[in-house]
């Protein structure tokens, strides 16, 4: 068996059909006789919901059907169950279907509208009229912690709902004797995740049965059909949920969202096929946003500004429910210590209801926050002592020597963290060596004289990949030859179809174009957990390989018994089973499946068990690490304030690549997400809770005529904890990349600049610190 | 709402349709006439997943009423070639990897298409004020933008 596949950079099977506009996304789906749902929603962030009239709404042309949270009770009621229970949230803060009682964000859903047309649904939603007495509203964190604060649950006494503690070592004793301690206060600000498609739902029910068909555009197919059939008391083998092509995901789609339940309830009750299509609008207030955080940190260092320990706490911006638990500020918590070998460590996180929309993990979840602190405090250090920042790095970081590394966490799990593999340092030399550091200040002093202020940015990280528990797949021949792999893992752009295709294909000795994949629908394989965490890779990646070879082992034992080869002597080549060394003895593998579909009344050839199948579940029981360094420059200018990133340079390694050129377009994709983060996406609410960005003319994402090409190197230390030594992709272009471009804005605003704790920034503030120097 | 008539070549074929009219283009091509290769991204008119060619230009279906395209040329992306017969233009963006979900695509092709008839030699720097109103969150732009430019160079040899 040789590589063929694995490690080329061959192109997607995806595409042709998407590019011919052929794919098929959940709004593409239409079903006879089906209804369209429009939501009614908060207009405003705190509310006692009094009464809700439907009459003139129902009455409207097309309507047919209104319902609100009291229709359902006779099929289910309260609250919706957490994703992700944690001992923290001894009460879960999750919403009902449609609000009940009491709302707590603006869009919050309070009604569902069912109409024949979308047009008539939304008139009608705006008909309903809403009784709602007006309570105060928490929109900033910091002040939710007030006691004299408004509470964003009326009936809660406090807004923080848990606190949260990470760390190791004796940070008193660290703080102590150390040479230097300074103290900084970073804000982060909460932003969207806005994948080109929003969220949507299509459901049916199964008149004789009562089961339940849904596809909607999610990450976690498997979770809400778990969770829904918990909530309506039924088997998970009466509700069918699948995700069609999927426009995007990023996070958010990783939740089981109100708008789910409440279309599955609508369906139940109508008995009709039922379609919600999120619109932009609704996306901007509906949808869970990312990582809006403050911290205040303590820095312990040396004269030679090697790090040793950090203490401090944040103010985490959970928004109004917690549907995923906790697990947003959690991963904020282990995302420390990234690349840096600490002494100690102590840190405290207030997780702390307000009256916004939830936030949940957006690409690199909490990680990008982590990344910006600690390479923002490797920085300041550096410009403390007066010395290079890399040095800085270069002193405080893990060293390759040190691998695997127990960085003093602990997993969820209580079991020690501890880091594969992988060189930090070598990653750091190597894209200063690319972006050609050494020779900076002849750039600087060139922008110069166009009038230009120039930067240099670095950043690096540690990227946690593979988070458990599984996922799996199965790989079955069919009597035509062809290769067919289930998983559970849904797909939202990553090409998993390709890089599945490409793992089996190298195993079974067949081409990519015989290779066909089912993923993401309960009805094809029976298990799933959610495509979240850079995780598909290593751990639906894993499951495939094992699963392959688990097939390849049951031709090749067919094949030795007809052809009465020893099995030592047999190798799968251009779809057949033969001998080594002699194409011509053969069996094809298409002969076998055929043969071990079975023929009535004829026992199988030496008893083996039938189908050509198999199926694995790969345990990622032990987190893998990627990681990366970059390097960036900007230009400044003075006169605007405008801010142009010329030169972005990636070095990462997520150990092997299934697919070089996918593992290229996620880092591309992820750094311009971090570009964003860094200069232009700021969700805004005024004081109570009401967003002021809910346009693409408000809300600015980053375009094509703003970003550099991302130029990446690759290190590939091969991950010692899965059988494909593959480590995540998915978010480590975006994990360092806010802190890096940032990192480059301090340095072109020069010595006498501010330091940069905060994004994004704008031109008008670089324009105030520039009237201030 | 009375439905009007509207008459339009629609991919090289004349239609006629009735369409309600408060219905804009891109509904009246996904609902009412099947064509669901056109996606609504923002439905406001910025991200530009929904655009289409009209009488030559790249429009926003989703700021466009139905009734506006009568007696006029609409090109989707459903009339640049199929999953077995890729235009040039699809074929590098399979090459490039210039998709990953596939939502935003249609309307980079179709703006690219536009584009690129008017201006066969473009600069990077041109392509990428091109697609400017083309929003991609997957890609981070760099393989649409070589893409066309990859189009621009191999239409260039052939003149």
């Amino acid at each position: 068996m040789s590589a063929r596949y694995f490690g080329a950079a061959v192109t997607r099977l995806e595409d042709a059909r998407l590019l011919a506009g052929k794919g098929q996304y959940v709004d593409d789906i239409e079903l006879p006789g089906m209804l369209h749902a429009a939501f009614v929603r908060a207009s405003f962030a705190h509310g006692r919901i009094r009464s809700i009239d439907t009459s003139d709404a129902l009455a409207m042309p097309g309507v047919a059907a209104i319902y609100t949270m009291a229709d359902f009770e006779d099929i289910a009621h309260g609250p919706m169950p957490p994703m992700a229970p944690h001992p923290l949230l001894k009460t879960p803060i999750t919403y009902h279907p449609l609000a009940n009682t009491e709302v707590r964000h603006v869009g919050e859903a309070i009604a569902i509208v069912l109409a024949d047309s979308r047009a008539k649904a939304e008139d009608a939603a705006a008909a309903v009229v809403l009784d709602i007495e007006y309570l105060p509203a928490v929109s900033d964190a910091t002040l939710a912690c007030d006691a004299n604060s408004p509470r964003a649950h009326s009936q809660h006494t406090s807004n923080i709902a848990a606190t949260m503690k990470a760390g190791f070592g004796d940070t008193a004793a660290v703080f102590a004797k150390a040479d230097h301690v300074l103290t900084e206060h970073f804000d982060i600000h909460r932003g969207g995740c806005h994948s080109m498609e929003c969220r949507g739902v299509v459901a049916h029910i199964d008149l004789l049965t009562g089961a339940l068909t849904i596809s909607t555009s999610s990450q976690s197919p498997y979770m809400v059909r778990r969770h829904l059939a918990g909530y309506l008391k039924r088997d998970e083998n009466d509700i069918r949920v699948m995700t069609p092509d999927v426009g995007g995901g990023f996070g958010p789609k990783a939740n089981v969202y109100a708008e789910e339940f409440a279309v599955a309830l609508a369906v139940i009750k109508c008995r009709r096929p039922v379609k919600w299509i999120e619109d932009r609008q609704e996306h901007f207030v509906a949808t869970t946003q990312q990582r809006g955080q403050t911290w205040t940190l303590d820095v312990a260092f040396d004269n030679d500004g090697r790090m040793h320990a950090i203490r401090g706490r944040c103010i985490h911006d959970n928004g109004a429910y917690a549907p995923y638990g906790l697990i947003l500020p959690a991963t904020a918590l282990a995302s420390f210590p990234g690349p840096y070998a600490l002494e100690a460590l102590d840190l405290s996180l207030d997780v702390v209801l307000t009256n916004l929309v939830p936030t949940s993990p957006v690409r690199g979840a909490c990680r990008p926050n982590v990344a910006f602190l600690l390479e923002r405090l490797a920085d300041r250090i550096a410009r403390h002592l007066g010395i290079d920042r890399q040095e800085v790095r270069r002193r405080s970081f893990v060293r390759a020597d040190q691998m695997p590394y127990s960085t003093g966490m602990k997993a969820r799990d209580g079991s020690p963290i501890s880091y594969d593999s992988g060189d930090y340092v070598g990653a750091l030399n190597l894209v200063l060596d690319e972006i050609d550091a050494a020779n900076f200040p002849a750039r600087r002093n060139e922008a110069k004289q166009r009038g230009k202020l120039r930067g240099l940015g670095i950043a690096s990280c540690v990227e946690d990949t593979g988070l458990g528990p599984f996922e799996g797949a199965s790989v079955r021949v069919t009597p035509a030859g062809k290769v067919v792999i289930a998983s559970g893992a849904s797909s939202q752009g990553q090409g998993h179809r390709t890089a599945f295709a490409q793992i089996a294909a190298d195993v079974l000795g067949v081409e990519l174009e015989d290779v066909t994949i089912e993923t993401a629908d309960t009805a094809k394989f029976p298990l799933g957990i959610s495509t979240i965490a850079s995780r598909i890779a290593v751990t639906a990646g894993s499951s495939v390989q094992l699963a392959a070879h688990k097939v390849r082992a049951k031709a090749i034992a067919f094949a030795s018994h007809q052809l009465e080869v020893d099995e030592h002597d047999l190798e799968l080549a251009g779809g057949a089973v033969h001998v080594k060394g002699i194409p011509d003895m053969k069996i094809k593998l298409s002969e076998i499946a055929r043969t071990l579909s079975g023929n009535t009344g004829m026992p199988m050839p030496g008893d083996m068990e039938p189908d050509l199948a198999a199926t694995a579940y790969f345990n990622s029981n032990a987190l893998t690490f990627a990681y990366g360094a970059n390097a960036c420059e900007v230009e400044v200018d003075p006169d605007t304030g405008d801010i142009r990133v010329v030169r972005y340079v990636v070095v990462h390694d997520c150990g092997r690549m299934i697919n070089p050129m996918i593992v290229d377009g996620q880092i591309r994709g992820g750094v311009v997400h971090g570009i964003g983060n860094a200069l232009f996406e700021r969700m805004i609410h005024d004081e109570e809770g009401q967003p002021l960005t809910t346009t693409y003319g408000d809300y600015l994402l980053p375009m094509a005529s703003e970003m550099p090409r991302i130029e990446i190197h690759h290190m590939e230390t091969p991950s010692p904890r899965n059988p494909i030594g593959v480590k995540g992709a998915g978010e480590g272009g975006t994990i360092p990349a806010a802190a890096c471009v940032i990192s480059a804005v301090e340095d072109a605003l020069g010595p006498n600049g501010p330091f940069i704790a905060l994004h994004p920034i704008s031109p008008q503030q670089v324009v105030t610190w520039l009237d201030r120097n | 709402m009375t439905e009007r008539s509207v008459s339009f070549t629609l991919n090289g074929e004349q239609r006629e349709a009735k369409v309600d009219p408060r219905t804009h283009l891109g509904d009246f091509l996904r609902h009412s006439l099947g064509l669901t290769g056109t996606h609504l991204g923002c439905e406001h008119g910025v991200c530009g997943a929904c655009t289409v060619i009209v009488d030559g230009a790249p429009v926003r279906s989703c700021l466009m009423l139905a009734v506006q395209i009568e007696g006029s040329v609409v090109e989707t992306v459903e009339g640049l070639g199929n999953p077995d017969s890729l235009s040039t233009l699809q074929q590098a963006f399979v090459t490039n990897h210039g998709l990953q979900c596939g939502f935003c695509t249609p309307g980079m092709l179709m703006t690219l298409e536009a584009y690129l008839r008017s201006t066969p030699m473009p600069t990077e720097r041109d392509v990428r004020i091109a697609i400017s109103g083309n929003i991609c969150r997957c890609t981070g732009y760099e393989g649409i933008v070589q893409a066309a430019l990859d189009v621009a160079a191999t239409r260039a040899d052939r003149t």
